[in-house]
């Protein structure tokens, strides 16, 4: 873990603040003045996990750069949701093109910045479309060529957009719109999809991570790491959607945690292709905990349960285990 | 108008989408009743002192106990605390203890000499309080806090009642015993020694007092037949335990047996050892798991040596020996008799049989009811005689030195009520704050600190205190292992996890948020999610229909 953890009793490092602790210790998050970089009156849909995933991450960069740094974001919810036409949410300097572009857009405002001999920080962001499929290539070329830019992508798992329609960070036997629950193996298929931070991680780029929006510390720790840091650099944000995944829009963080908890979502972090630290679990769940909370899963439990499918996608989880080496320990 | 190419509106925020009216639901800071303060027989906001504990605001946590319980340092030594008990850390590693942080605070308030509150204006009324024990102490202390003038009388040579006479000083030094007393009387409350009240209400007329608050305790040891030879040596425990407080030690004998299985029987059995009984042994007619004594009376009277027969009677009694006979539990639990005889070499019977109040003082008084030994009082602790009430053993009632605190404390307020012709009502208790209601991942696993023990060996031969106090940094740690259990302890989340940045985060302290929080919902942008609800570590947000 990049984090230090606190060591409190009451609450641990996990709380969002902690009034015992000294103001230069705790998370961006609980500071009142905090930037808001993302402002009230987006039209995320309730609970959203992405709106919180890009608050937490962007107010920590903002921190770590003292506020002078572009957001270049990619098509998607992020981009629909915060700035429908003339309405902005967003209370720093960002910019959008097209979907497929925005590592392109990153790299070239870094190149101007630099032209200019300033010292402005470039953050590109997308959803799990815009990185994995859509900006795949351009996102690509960045890493090859170490451009200076912090890519984030907000995982929800599917083109949760334009209607939940599968894209290749969707897991198995997830149903979306294009892979529904019918047939013999109903959802999305095994054995397809990216790990999109090993593909950044096969790049040997400076900096990949991984994080979810139900440990902020540790997502904050690492947005501020990647922000000392200089080349390309890449983090991997587990955000649930409510609407894609049909859960309760309470369940949000819950849902996060859960997926770090039972392994089948790996957090960690890797300089120059190697992994360097993996956050370890501090209550192990089976996956079902995770699964039924889930309307897309709610095939692998009614009418009957699907005993193999439910086995498949307990060993996925069981294999994190053994690759990324997560421990068991209460911190 | 001058705008880039193809833009025909200015740049708007989005703040102008309120979209506060998506809300079918909306949360609400409500805080819930900690079970540490349902369990408190002296009703103190545990939850609440810790609270300014944990900051190290010990004065401000002090203020919080006296508020209820004038005890602190006593009640740190003394309680059974039913509080830990009841804690909901119990579920997660183990209870915190709160005992020992009481303890500390009330150290350090005696170290630093702070006074109790006192700030009331004086009402002009006079209340008598018979008996200077914890149920009296109490009682006056809230009665003068209230303005009232009180006069305590008590039979005794010292106050302290049953704290002074009945527990050892082991358990509670005799410094820190005068020192809580002191204070209360400290603060204008008259108190005369060796004071008989044989009639309550010639008493009243005399002093013409307004009303009278009647806590004499029970003091009288019970006794059973036990037929015993001439030169048999046979005592009750609570005149054993009165008779240290006098200027001469009783002499009990190298083996000493006492019988009956309550906290006064490991009391008189420890208090044997203390005195060079080579044995004492504790002999109890049914099983440990039977036993009224609290467990870590046992456990503390085991260490020390004190042996224990279970399923025991003693049949007679003669010089140097007596005969026990062994039971057996029957399908009900009963103990029921088996015919088979021991002989067991002993010095000195000690009886620990439980005890009776002596109610000779308003025996006659008519309105008066007596029942079981005791009397019967309403839930505002007054008699059937206007204007006398009765509280502490004397009463129907677990019989603890902070249940007759928290006696105490209801008199006065009862007392107070019926002296300005208003009745005193309790404040609603809210909802119980059970550990399902907690989201317990945000708390990490942190075993209680134990409280150092005297080195059993040491201690079983001295009178010196046998649990010592924490040190500063420990109670700090202890205190801040508290759960805050259904209230706000600042910890951001509800602030930091909103998608929407709908909540607002005030100056800390300021209680100019909702419901006196430092924090506040803004309803215009709030959609509802429930995720702060989900989030909050201490279960201190409801999720309510919108209005």
């Amino acid at each position: 873990m990049s984090a230090e953890p606190i060591k409190f009793y009451q609450v641990g490092s996990f709380a969002v603040g902690n009034r015992l602790l000294d103001i230069t210790e705790r998370s961006a998050q609980s500071d009142p003045s905090r930037p808001n970089s993302i402002n009230s009156g987006h039209r995320a849909c309730q609970g959203c996990g992405e709106a919180l995933g890009a608050r937490y991450a962007l107010d920590a960069a903002m921190r770590a750069t003292a506020g002078d740094m572009v957001a270049v974001n990619a098509t998607g919810c992020l981009e629909v949701f915060s700035t429908p036409y003339p309405e902005t949410s967003w209370q720093i300097p960002w910019l959008h093109s097209l979907f497929g572009n925005a590592p392109a857009v990153a790299t070239g405002v870094a190149a101007a910045m630099k032209v200019k001999g300033r010292e402005t920080r470039v953050v590109g962001q997308a959803g799990d479309g815009g990185t994995v499929d859509i900006g795949m290539g351009a996102l690509s070329g960045m890493f090859e060529r170490n451009d200076d830019v912090l890519f984030i992508c907000y995982d929800n798992e599917a083109y949760m957009n334009t209607g939940v329609q599968r894209s290749g960070a969707t897991p198995p036997a997830a149903r979306t719109a294009t892979t529904q629950a019918v047939g013999d193996h109903p959802g999305n298929v095994f054995g397809q999809g990216k790990d999109l931070p090993r593909i950044a991680m096969a790049h040997e780029i400076p900096y990949v991570a991984t994080a979810t929006v139900a440990n902020l510390r540790d997502l904050e720790a690492k947005v501020e790491k990647a922000m000392q840091m200089r080349g390309a650099r890449y983090i991997h944000v587990l955000v649930p959607c409510p609407l894609g995944w049909g859960s309760a829009s309470k369940d949000t963080i819950l849902l996060a945690r859960l997926a770090m908890e039972s392994g089948l979502f790996p957090v960690f972090e890797a300089e120059y292709g190697e992994v360097t630290s993996v956050l370890p679990v501090r209550r192990r769940v089976p996956v079902t905990e995770y699964l039924r909370l889930q309307k897309r899963y709610a095939h692998l439990f009614h009418p009957e349960p699907d005993a193999s499918t439910l086995e498949r996608l307990q060993a996925m989880a069981d294999r994190n285990f053994r690759r990324y080496d997560i421990q068991e320990v209460d911190v | 108008m001058d705008k880039p190419f193809a833009i025909t509106l200015d740049v708007g925020s989005s703040l102008a989408n309120k979209t506060g009216s998506w809300r079918t639901e909306r949360p609400l800071y409500m805080n819930s009743l900690p079970p540490c303060n349902d369990a408190c027989p002296a009703g103190e906001n545990i939850q609440g002192w810790l609270y300014e504990a944990e900051e190290g605001r010990y004065q401000r946590a002090w203020q919080l106990i006296v508020a209820d319980n004038p005890f602190p340092a006593i009640m740190g030594r003394v309680c059974y605390h039913p509080c830990q008990t009841a804690c909901n850390r119990a579920q997660l590693d183990q209870p915190v203890g709160i005992n020992s942080v009481e303890r500390f605070l009330g150290d350090v308030a005696l170290q630093e000499k702070w006074p109790l509150p006192m700030e009331a204006v004086e009402s002009g009324k006079r209340v008598l309080v018979v008996g200077a024990g914890p149920s009296g102490l109490s009682a006056a202390y809230h009665l003068r806090r209230f303005g009232h003038s009180v006069v305590i009388r008590d039979a005794g040579p010292k106050s302290g009642g049953m704290m002074r006479f009945g527990i050892p000083s082991y358990r509670l030094p005799r410094d820190v015993l005068d020192a809580e007393i002191q204070r209360i009387l400290d603060m204008g409350v008259e108190l005369h020694l060796k004071s008989p009240v044989t009639d309550v209400l010639a008493a009243k007329e005399e002093g013409s007092f307004d009303a009278v608050f009647v806590a004499v305790g029970a003091q009288v040891g019970k006794r059973a037949y036990v037929p015993a030879g001439e030169s048999a040596k046979i005592l009750d425990a609570v005149t054993l335990l009165r008779d240290m407080e006098g200027e001469e030690r009783p002499l009990l004998g190298r083996r000493v047996v006492v019988y009956g299985g309550g906290n006064t029987a490991m009391d008189a059995a420890r208090t044997a050892k203390r005195l060079g009984a080579e044995e004492a042994i504790v002999v109890y007619r049914r099983t440990r798991d039977r036993m009224p004594a609290h467990d870590i009376e046992v456990e503390e009277a085991l260490e020390e040596g004190v042996l224990i027969r279970w399923l025991s009677t003693i049949k007679s009694v003669d010089a140097g020996s007596m005969t026990v006979e062994r039971m057996e539990l029957d399908d009900t639990g009963f103990p029921q008799p088996t015919g088979e005889f021991e002989e067991l070499a002993a010095d000195s019977l000690v009886l620990a049989l439980g005890q009776d109040t002596d109610l000779s003082l308003m025996q006659d008084v008519p309105g008066i009811e007596i029942a079981d030994g005791v009397v019967q009082v309403d839930e505002r602790m007054m008699t059937g005689v206007d204007g006398i009430f009765a509280g502490g053993d004397m009463v129907p009632s677990e019989r603890t030195v902070t249940v007759a605190v928290g006696h105490g404390k209801q008199a006065a307020r009862a007392v107070d009520g019926w002296l300005r012709g208003v009745a005193f009502e309790h404040a609603p208790r809210p909802q119980l704050a059970t550990f399902d209601r907690l989201n317990t991942w945000y708390y990490t696993d942190a075993p209680k600190t134990v409280r150092p023990t005297l080195d059993a060996a040491r201690r079983v031969s001295t009178f010196d205190e046998v649990k010592q106090g924490l040190d500063e940094q420990t109670a700090v740690y202890e205190a801040r292992r508290c759960l805050s259990c259904g209230n706000c302890f600042g910890c951001d989340n509800c602030f930091g996890v909103c998608p929407d940045n709908a909540v607002l985060k005030l100056p800390r302290g300021s209680a100019e948020g909702d419901n006196g929080r430092d924090y506040a919902f803004d309803l215009d942008y709030c959609k509802g999610c429930g995720i702060c609800v989900n989030e909050c570590p201490s279960g201190a947000i409801v999720m309510i229909p919108e209005p």
